[in-house]
C-alpha cells in the first residue's frame, strides 16, 4: 500500500496552507478532505444557480500576503479587492458611514459628535500601535515558558526585548489594552453610542463574549490586525468569494504534485506504539502516512480522531476544557435585485462596505446576554455585506449575493439540538431586523442558506460552530494555544501534528497557523524551509 | 454619553463635496492658472496659483495674498481662559497682552510636543489659537477644573496672509486706517463692511506682513478690497510652494513635517520634546505649571534630550530634501527635513534633525549625502554641511515701525 | 501656618496605618478627617437605638499581619475562622469551613475531593500573586534589581509545584471564575460561592474573563495564619477602626476629626500644603491622601496644577460601585432553617449557582439592579454581643448587584431594591420581616455621599485586570508617588487595593520612609 510522507486530514485554508509547503519542500502529500469540495470555511459554493455564495467567511484581511507570495497564490486565481467604509443605521432614520477618505470620515463622525471625530485620531493611533507590536508575532512560534529549551528562552527573550521597546506608558497602556472590554476601551475616547457601537463590533465577530466582557479589545485587535497590500487594518473581498482563498491554494497544490482526496471522511488517526501512522476512512480505507497532519480542530482531533488511551490524561483534561463555543450564525441570501435602504442618500458608496443595525453597545451586550441564556439574539448584531456591489462574478447581473454574519447564535438552543423549525425561527429574526431599514427586503430573496453553529459544525467540522477553532481568550492564545505545553503545533502523540486555527495565532482566514506548522514540521524533518519567506518587516 | 437625536439629514450630505472649498475659493479659481490643488485638511488649497517662482518673487518683492482659511482655529474664552492657556501652552500667557499674538506650542503630559501654534490674545477673556493639526479633544480635556468655553471656528472664520515689502501699502490703500502703528506681533480690529476685519502684524514668511481675519461671509469682500488695492503694487495671489520657499527661508518648522506631532505619531520614538525641535526658547519655567513641565525640565537637568533640531548650510546648490545627515562622512546622524536653495541668501539652505549630541556640542565634520534624481539617474553627492542660526534670511523691514511702503 | 514632616488626608485604615507608621519613625503627624470619628467604610456605627452595624466590613478575611506588626496591633481573633454556609432553598445547605473550606459539610465525598483539589491549585496560585501584592509595583521602564529579584523568586514558586501547575498558572490567570469552577466541580451552591466570592464588590459577572482574579484576590487573604480565612467583625470599642485608631493615637499621630481639607496647595510641580475647612494652612514635607484618587485629584487638586493626561487618565478610572448594604435591627436571633446556631455566627452565602450570580449582574450592565440578587450575610451580634440589646440581633448584608449609576436613580430605586432584597431574605429565613425593628440600608450613591467615595467603590477603582499593579490607580502614580513631588497617595485605590488589608497604607508609607533614607 502505499505510505504518503504526509497524510493531511481536512482541506480548510490552513489545511491547505501546511500541505503546499511541505509539498513544495519536496514531500509527498495527500490531503484527506470529507466533503466533495476543498475549502473548509473559505469556500464560495453555488447553492442556487448562478450564485456563488462565500457560505462561511466572507472577508479577507487576515491572509497573510508572504504566503500568498510564498505559494504563488494570485497566479492560481486569487485577487483581493478593497472595499471601503460601510454604515450602521440608526433606529431614528438615521447613520452613521465611515469612509476611506480621512476627511470625510472625520465629517462623518462630526455630525454626531465634533469631538469624536476627532477623537478617532488618537484612537486609531493606539490600535495601530497595538498592530504594529502584534503584527511580528503571526508568522512565529510562540516560545513554551516551560521547556527551558534554549530557542524557547531565545524567543521568550525576543518577545521580552519587544515589549521592552515600548515607552513606560505604553508598556501600560498595553497591559491594559489586552485586559479591557472594548466598551471601556471606547468609552475612553469617545462619548456617542453610535460611535461606539460601530468600533465594537470587532471586539465580537467570531467570539462567545460580549463588548462589555473584559479581553475584547483584544479580539478587536485580531479583526485589525491584517492588511490589504500594505493597507494595515483594510478588508477586502476576495474575487470569486472566499472559496477563491483555497481555491487557489488547492490549484497551487496540485501544480507542485500534491493529491487531493474529497469526499474521504478521516474516522480515526491511526498510532502505533505512540506514533501517528495514518487515517481510517469512514469507508474503512486506510491512507498511510509517515506523519500525520490535522486541519481539524483540537476538540476534534484528540476527542474523537485519536484514541484517548494514545494520550496522556492531563492533555485530554486540557482539550476537553478549551473553549469553543459556537456564536455565530449565517445567512447567505440570493437577491433578485440591490436592497434599498431609505436612510442612505442614492448612490451612497456605504452599501459596498460593512452594514450594521445594531446602534448600541447595550444592544449588541444584550444580544450577548440572550446567547449566555441559550437563545439566540432576538435583536441580534448583523454584519452584512453585498460583495456583487464589487465583484461580478459572484451573481447574475443585476443580482446580488448577500452575506449576513450574525451574532449571537448558540450551539444549542436551551440546552437543546437545533431544529430546524428553531433554525427557521431565527432567520426570521435576522430577516425581520433587516427589513426594518430596507423595506422590499424580504420579497426580493431568491434563495436563502441558514446556517446556525449546528450546520457550521455538520458541513465544515468546526467543533459547536466556533468559527475560530476556539474562543480568543487569553487562556487561549500564544503559548496557551490550544493547550499548555502543546502550543507549538505538535502533540503528544509522535508524528501527529496540528495546523488549524485551533493553534497560534488562532482564527480568521489568515494561514499562519498552517504556515507554521509547516516550519515546525520542517524543522523537526530538518528540512530547510528555503521556500518559506520570513514575516515582512514591521517598520 | 450622547444619545441618539433628531439628525438634520442637510449634514448627510458632506460626502457629496470630499474636498471643502475656502470662503476665498471662487476668487482663487478664478485666478488659477495651473489648476493644481491639493488636500489642506480636507479643503482645496493651491499649490501654485501662476507660477511658484513668480509667486516666490512677489512675496519677497512685491506682495502676496496666501489664503490661509484651512488652518485650523479654535476659540477659547472664559473667565479662566488665561489660566487654562497657561496650563495648557509651554509660554507664559500672562506676559501675552490684550491685542498681542504669540507663537507657541503644547505638549502632553511627557512634554512631547502636540503641536504649535499662534495665540492671538482678542480680549482678556478671549483667545484664538490656530495650528495646522486638530485638537478638539485634547482641548476639551484640559478644559475640566476650568470656566471655560471651547470652540472650533475654522470654517466660521477666514483667514488670509498678506505678506511682502508693499503688504503696508496695500493695506492701506485698502482704506484700513490706523494699521501704521502696528508692531510685530501686534493686533487690531478694522471696520469692514458691516462687520470687522481682525487684523495681525504676523506671518509665515520672515517679511513684512499680516494676517487678516474675518467671518467667512465677509471673506470675498475683503479679498476683493485688498485685491483691488494691490494692482498697483503688485499683489499676486500665491500657493503654498512658493510660501513654503519663504518659510524655509525664515526658519519655521511645519508640524508633521519637520517633526511628528505626538497624537499623530505610530512610532514612540518620533515623539519630540520642544528642546529636540528648536522650541526650547518657547518652554518658560519660571511661570505656573503646563503640561509636559516636568518631563521637560527632567531631560534638560538629566541630559537625556536625544535630539536637535538645526539650520544647515550646505555646500554647492543643490537642495538636499530628504538627506541623510553624516558625522565625518560615516556616522549617519540625521536627517534633513526642509530645504532649499535660498534666492535670498544666495545659499544652500535647509532644516534638518539631528541626533544629540551632533548638532548640539559637536557640530564640525558634519556631511549630507544628497541623491538628486537627474535625466533617470541619481547623482549621488557628498557635501560639507554647516550649522548656522535661523532665521537664515533677516529682513529689517519685517519688523520696522511704521512699516515702509516697499 | 502650622508645620508638620506629614499630613495625612483621611483617616480611614489605609490613612492611619501610613500616619502610625510615619509617627513611629518619628515624624510629627497628622491626620485630617471629615467625619467626625475616624475608621471610614470600617467604622462602627449605631444605626438604630441600641444597634451597632460593624460598618461596610463586616467580615474580617485579609487584615494584613505585616501591618499589624508595624502598627504593634494586638488583634485578638478568633481561634477558629468563621464558616460559610451556601445556602439552598430547600435547607440543604453547603458549610465550608475553617479556611476557605478546608473541609465542607454537606457535599458528597467526591465534591469535596474535587473541591480540595481546585481550592489547593488556587491558593498555590494565588500564593504567587500575593507576592505581588505586598510590594510596591514595579517601576516600568526603571525596573530595580530588587524587582527583577521578586520575578525571579515568583518564577521559582511558580515552578515549585513543576512545571505543569506553572503552565496552569499562566492559563488560567485571566480566565473567568465559571470555566474554573465548571472544570473542577459539580456542586452549584459551591459554584456559586466561588462565583460571588469572585464578583463580589466588583463589576464582573462569573462568566466576564478576568474573574478568577478577584476570587485570586480574596484568597490572598490571611486571618492569624490562616490563608482564606475569615472572621465576623466586631463593633464599637473592638472594632478594626478602634484598633487602628488607638495604635495611631500611641504612636503620637495628631488626629483632628470633623475638618475637612478644601484643598492641596500646589506650585510648578510640588504639593507642599494643605488648607482646611477651619481655613487653616496646614504644610509638611509630605501630604499623604488616603482617600478615593478622584477625590484627591479631581476635588481637592487644582487642575492647572497637574498634566491633563494625567487628569484625563485619573477620570477614567472606573469606579461605580456595585454592593448595597444592609443592616437589620432584629428582635430576636433568626432562624435559617437548616442552618446550626454556630454556624449562624459565621457567613452566610446566597448565590444559588454561577448562572444565578451571572443573572444577578445582567441588569447591572445597563444600570439596573438585580430583581434576584445575591448576597452574604452575617450576625455580627452573635459574635460581638455588645452590638445589639439582649435577646435582640443585628444582621448585616452585602447585597449584588446595585450599580451606582441606575438608569432610574436611586431615589425611586432604593425602596424597591430594598424591598426586593427583604423578599429575598425572607425565602431564606422564613419570618425575619415581621421580625426587623430598623432597617439601615446603603446604595453605592449613599455610601459616595457618606464615605466621600466618588462611584460609592468600596475598593476606591474596579479592582480589574487593567486597573490593577502598575495600572493602579492610573500608571503615572502607580507607585504612591505622584506626578506632584511631596503628594503620596494610600487609599485602597493604590495598589493592592481594598479590602481591610492596610498593605496600601503599609506600602506608601515604607515608600515615603525609603525616599527620606536616600
Amino acid at each position: 500500500m502505499k505510505k504518503y510522507d504526509v497524510v493531511m486530514i481536512g482541506g480548510g485554508h490552513n489545511g491547505l496552507v501546511t500541505a503546499c509547503y511541505l509539498q513544495r519542500a519536496g514531500l509527498d502529500v495527500i490531503v484527506l478532505e470529507k466533503n466533495a469540495w476543498v475549502g473548509g470555511a473559505a469556500t464560495s459554493r453555488e447553492l442556487t444557480p448562478g450564485f456563488l455564495y462565500s457560505n462561511c467567511s466572507y472577508v479577507c484581511s487576515l491572509f497573510r500576503p508572504e504566503i500568498m507570495r510564498d505559494l504563488e497564490l494570485p497566479k492560481h486565481g486569487l485577487q483581493v479587492i478593497s472595499y471601503e467604509g460601510g454604515a450602521v443605521f440608526t433606529r431614528d432614520g438615521d447613520y452613521l458611514a465611515s469612509y476611506r477618505d480621512h476627511d470625510s470620515h472625520r465629517r462623518e463622525f462630526a455630525r454626531f459628535s465634533k469631538r469624536d471625530a476627532e477623537a478617532y485620531d488618537r484612537y486609531a493611533r493606539d490600535v495601530t500601535r497595538q498592530c504594529r507590536f502584534i503584527q511580528p508575532l503571526l508568522m512565529r512560534t510562540a516560545p513554551d515558558p516551560f521547556s527551558f529549551k534554549p530557542r524557547d528562552l531565545q524567543e521568550m527573550l525576543y518577545l521580552a526585548r519587544k515589549f521592552g521597546d515600548f515607552s513606560p506608558s505604553e508598556m501600560a497602556a498595553t497591559l491594559r489594552f489586552w485586559t479591557m472590554s472594548i466598551s471601556d476601551f471606547l468609552d475612553e475616547y469617545f462619548e456617542t453610542d453610535v460611535v461606539k457601537a460601530y468600533l465594537a463590533l470587532s471586539g465580537i465577530i467570531g467570539t462567545a463574549l460580549g463588548p462589555m466582557s473584559p479581553g475584547t479589545a483584544y479580539v478587536l485587535l485580531h479583526h485589525y490586525m491584517g492588511e490589504v497590500d500594505g493597507s494595515v487594518g483594510a478588508w477586502g473581498y476576495a474575487r470569486g468569494g472566499m472559496g477563491a482563498v483555497t481555491s487557489a491554494l488547492a490549484s497551487s497544490f496540485k501544480a507542485s504534485g500534491g493529491t487531493i482526496r474529497t469526499g474521504a471522511d478521516v474516522a480515526k488517526i491511526m498510532t502505533h506504539r505512540g506514533k501517528a501512522t495514518g487515517a481510517v476512512l469512514a469507508d474503512g480505507e486506510e491512507v498511510l502516512g509517515k506523519l500525520v497532519v490535522s486541519n481539524a480542530d483540537v476538540k476534534r482531533t484528540f476527542l474523537k480522531l485519536v484514541d484517548e488511551s494514545a494520550l496522556p490524561e492531563r492533555f485530554v483534561h486540557r482539550v476537553r476544557h478549551f473553549k469553543m463555543r459556537g456564536s455565530s450564525g449565517k445567512l447567505n441570501i440570493a437577491l433578485d435585485s440591490l436592497p434599498e435602504f431609505p436612510a442612505l442618500p442614492s448612490g451612497s458608496s456605504c452599501i459596498r462596505g460593512d452594514l450594521h443595525f445594531t446602534d448600541t453597545i447595550e444592544r449588541m451586550e444584550k444580544g450577548y446576554d440572550d446567547w449566555k441564556a441559550g437563545r439566540w439574539s432576538a435583536d441580534p448584531f448583523v454584519d452584512m455585506m453585498i460583495p456583487t456591489t464589487l465583484d461580478p462574478t459572484m451573481a447574475p447581473p443585476g443580482k446580488h449575493f448577500v452575506s449576513c454574519f450574525v451574532q449571537y447564535c448558540p450551539p444549542k438552543v436551551e440546552g437543546n439540538e437545533w431544529t430546524d423549525a428553531d433554525r427557521d425561527a431565527f432567520a426570521e429574526t435576522v430577516i425581520r431586523q433587516i427589513s426594518d431599514y430596507s423595506p422590499g427586503f424580504r420579497e426580493r430573496i431568491l434563495h436563502m442558506e441558514v446556517r446556525t453553529p449546528r450546520e457550521i459544525e455538520q458541513e465544515v467540522g468546526l467543533t459547536e460552530g466556533n468559527i475560530f477553532q476556539g474562543e480568543l481568550t487569553f487562556d487561549q492564545l500564544l503559548f496557551n494555544r490550544p493547550v499548555p505545553g502543546y502550543a507549538q503545533y505538535r502533540s503528544p502523540v509522535r508524528g501527529l501534528y496540528i495546523c488549524g486555527s485551533s493553534t497560534h495565532p488562532g482564527g480568521g482566514v489568515m494561514g499562519a497557523p498552517g504556515r507554521n506548522a509547516a516550519a515546525e514540521i520542517l524543522r523537526d524533518l530538518r528540512h530547510a524551509p528555503s521556500h518559506m519567506s520570513s514575516a515582512h518587516d514591521v517598520i | 454619553m450622547k444619545h441618539l437625536t433628531a439628525f438634520n439629514r442637510a449634514e448627510q450630505g458632506h460626502i457629496l463635496t470630499p474636498r471643502l472649498e475656502t470662503p476665498f475659493h471662487d476668487r482663487l479659481a478664478a485666478l488659477s492658472e495651473t489648476n493644481d490643488w491639493y488636500s489642506w485638511a480636507g479643503y482645496k488649497a493651491p499649490h501654485s496659483i501662476f507660477d511658484t517662482e513668480l509667486e516666490y518673487f512677489a512675496i519677497r518683492s512685491t506682495s502676496a495674498l496666501f489664503d490661509i482659511s484651512p488652518m485650523v482655529k479654535y476659540r477659547i474664552r472664559g473667565t479662566d481662559a488665561a489660566r487654562y492657556l497657561n496650563r495648557l501652552t509651554v509660554r507664559d500667557v500672562v506676559k501675552l497682552g490684550v491685542n498681542r499674538v504669540h507663537y507657541t506650542a503644547w505638549c502632553d503630559d511627557h512634554g512631547h510636543v502636540l503641536d504649535d501654534g499662534t495665540l492671538f490674545r482678542l480680549g482678556e477673556e478671549d483667545f484664538r489659537l490656530c495650528c495646522q493639526e486638530r485638537h478638539l479633544p485634547w482641548l476639551l480635556d484640559s478644559a475640566g477644573g476650568f470656566s471655560v468655553e471651547i470652540d472650533e471656528e475654522t470654517a466660521e472664520i477666514a483667514a488670509v496672509a498678506l505678506q511682502g515689502p508693499t503688504a503696508f501699502a496695500v493695506l492701506e490703500a485698502a482704506g484700513f486706517a490706523g494699521i501704521e502703528p502696528l508692531k510685530p506681533f501686534q493686533l487690531a480690529e478694522f471696520p469692514h463692511a458691516d462687520g470687522s476685519v481682525m487684523i495681525s502684524r504676523t506671518g509665515f514668511t520672515g517679511d513684512l506682513g499680516y494676517e487678516l481675519f474675518a467671518p467667512a461671509n465677509a471673506a470675498l469682500g475683503l479679498w476683493d478690497r485688498l485685491w483691488t488695492a494691490g494692482s498697483g503694487f503688485g499683489l499676486k495671489a500665491i500657493g503654498y510652494d512658493a510660501l513654503n520657499r519663504a518659510r524655509i527661508e525664515a526658519g519655521f518648522i511645519v508640524a508633521n513635517a519637520d517633526f511628528i506631532t505626538a497624537e499623530t505619531a505610530l512610532r514612540a520614538d518620533r515623539e519630540r520634546l520642544p528642546d529636540e525641535i528648536g522650541l526650547d526658547w518657547l518652554v518658560d519655567p519660571e511661570k505656573p505649571y503646563f503640561n509636559g513641565r516636568d518631563a521637560i525640565l527632567r531631560a534638560r537637568a538629566k541630559g537625556t534630550l536625544k535630539h536637535v533640531l538645526v539650520g544647515l548650510e550646505i555646500e554647492g546648490n543643490i537642495p538636499a530634501e530628504g538627506a541623510i545627515v553624516y558625522h565625518r562622512g560615516k556616522k549617519e546622524v540625521g536627517l534633513v527635513t526642509a530645504a532649499i536653495w535660498s534666492p535670498l541668501a544666495k545659499r544652500n539652505i535647509a532644516i534638518a534633525t539631528l541626533s544629540r549630541p551632533f548638532g548640539a556640542s559637536v557640530t564640525d565634520n558634519l556631511w549630507v549625502e544628497i541623491y538628486a534624481m537627474r535625466e533617470l539617474r541619481y547623482q549621488k553627492l557628498m557635501k560639507r554641511a554647516r550649522v548656522v542660526p535661523r532665521p537664515f534670511v533677516k529682513l529689517d523691514r519685517r519688523a520696522a515701525t511704521p512699516p515702509g511702503r516697499f | 501656618m502650622t508645620s508638620f514632616d506629614a499630613i495625612v488626608i483621611g483617616g480611614g485604615h489605609n490613612g492611619l496605618t501610613a500616619a502610625t507608621l510615619l509617627a513611629r519613625s518619628g515624624r510629627k503627624v497628622v491626620v485630617i478627617e471629615a467625619d467626625d470619628a475616624l475608621g471610614g467604610a470600617a467604622r462602627s456605627f449605631e444605626f438604630h437605638a441600641g444597634f451597632v452595624s460593624p460598618g461596610l466590613a463586616h467580615v474580617i478575611n485579609r487584615l494584613d499581619p505585616d501591618v499589624l506588626s508595624a502598627l504593634a496591633i494586638e488583634h485578638a481573633t478568633a481561634r477558629t475562622a468563621a464558616p460559610t454556609v451556601a445556602l439552598s432553598l430547600s435547607g440543604a445547605h453547603a458549610v465550608l469551613r475553617g479556611a476557605y473550606g478546608e473541609t465542607i459539610d454537606g457535599v458528597s465525598r467526591d465534591e469535596a475531593a474535587r473541591f480540595r483539589e481546585l481550592r489547593s491549585k488556587l491558593l498555590f496560585q494565588a500564593g504567587i500573586f500575593k507576592r505581588f501584592l505586598k510590594r510596591r509595583p514595579p517601576e516600568v521602564g526603571e525596573i530595580a534589581f530588587t524587582d527583577l529579584k521578586s520575578f525571579a523568586t515568583a518564577g521559582l514558586h511558580l515552578l515549585s509545584k513543576g512545571r505543569e501547575e506553572g503552565r496552569d498558572f499562566l492559563r488560567m490567570l485571566l480566565m473567568n471564575v465559571a470555566d474554573v469552577a465548571d472544570e473542577y466541580l459539580t456542586d452549584d451552591r459551591l459554584k456559586g460561592v466561588a462565583a460571588f466570592d469572585a464578583t463580589l464588590g466588583i463589576h464582573l459577572g462569573p462568566r466576564s474573563p478576568t474573574s478568577l482574579l478577584g476570587l485570586y484576590y480574596r484568597l490572598t487573604g490571611e486571618v492569624a495564619g490562616a490563608t482564606g480565612a475569615q472572621v465576623v467583625a466586631k463593633g464599637n470599642g473592638h472594632s478594626i477602626a478602634a484598633l487602628f485608631d488607638a495604635a495611631a493615637t500611641k504612636a503620637g499621630v495628631s488626629i483632628r476629626t470633623g475638618t475637612r481639607v478644601e484643598k492641596i496647595i500646589a506650585d510648578r510641580g510640588r504639593a507642599s500644603a494643605v488648607v482646611l475647612s477651619t481655613g487653616e494652612t496646614l504644610e509638611a514635607a509630605a501630604i499623604i491622601s488616603a482617600i478615593h484618587p478622584q477625590a484627591t485629584f479631581m476635588a481637592l487638586t487644582d487642575a492647572a496644577e497637574i498634566g491633563t493626561g494625567f487628569r484625563r487618565a485619573v477620570g477614567n478610572i472606573r469606579t461605580k460601585g456595585n454592593v448595597a448594604k444592609l443592616d437589620l435591627a432584629l428582635d430576636g436571633i433568626p432562624d435559617f432553617p437548616g442552618v446550626a446556631r454556630d454556624d449562624l455566627a459565621g457567613r452566610l452565602v446566597i448565590a444559588r449557582s454561577i448562572d444565578h450570580v451571572e443573572q444577578a449582574f445582567n441588569p447591572a450592565k445597563y444600570g439596573q439592579f438585580s430583581t434576584d440578587p445575591v448576597m452574604e450575610i452575617t450576625l455580627p451580634s452573635l459574635t460581638d454581643p455588645t452590638l445589639a440589646p439582649d435577646g435582640a440581633c443585628t444582621l448585616s448584608a452585602l447585597v449584588e448587584f446595585a450599580p451606582y449609576a441606575l438608569a432610574d436613580g436611586w431615589e425611586k430605586g432604593k425602596p424597591a431594591f430594598l424591598k426586593i432584597v427583604l423578599e429575598t431574605l425572607e425565602r431564606y429565613c422564613p419570618g425575619i420581616g415581621a421580625s426587623i425593628v430598623a432597617t439601615h440600608f446603603l446604595t453605592p450613591a449613599d455610601m459616595e455621599e457618606r464615605y466621600n467615595l466618588p462611584g460609592g467603590h468600596w475598593h476606591h477603582g474596579e479592582l480589574q485586570a487593567d486597573q490593577l499593579l502598575i495600572n493602579r490607580p492610573v500608571s503615572a502614580a502607580s507607585g504612591y508617588t505622584t506626578p506632584l513631588e511631596g503628594l503620596y497617595l494610600a487609599s485602597a485605590g493604590s495598589h493592592p487595593g481594598g479590602g481591610i488589608s492596610g498593605l496600601p497604607g503599609l506600602l506608601a508609607a515604607r515608600q515615603i520612609l525609603s525616599e527620606k533614607r536616600a
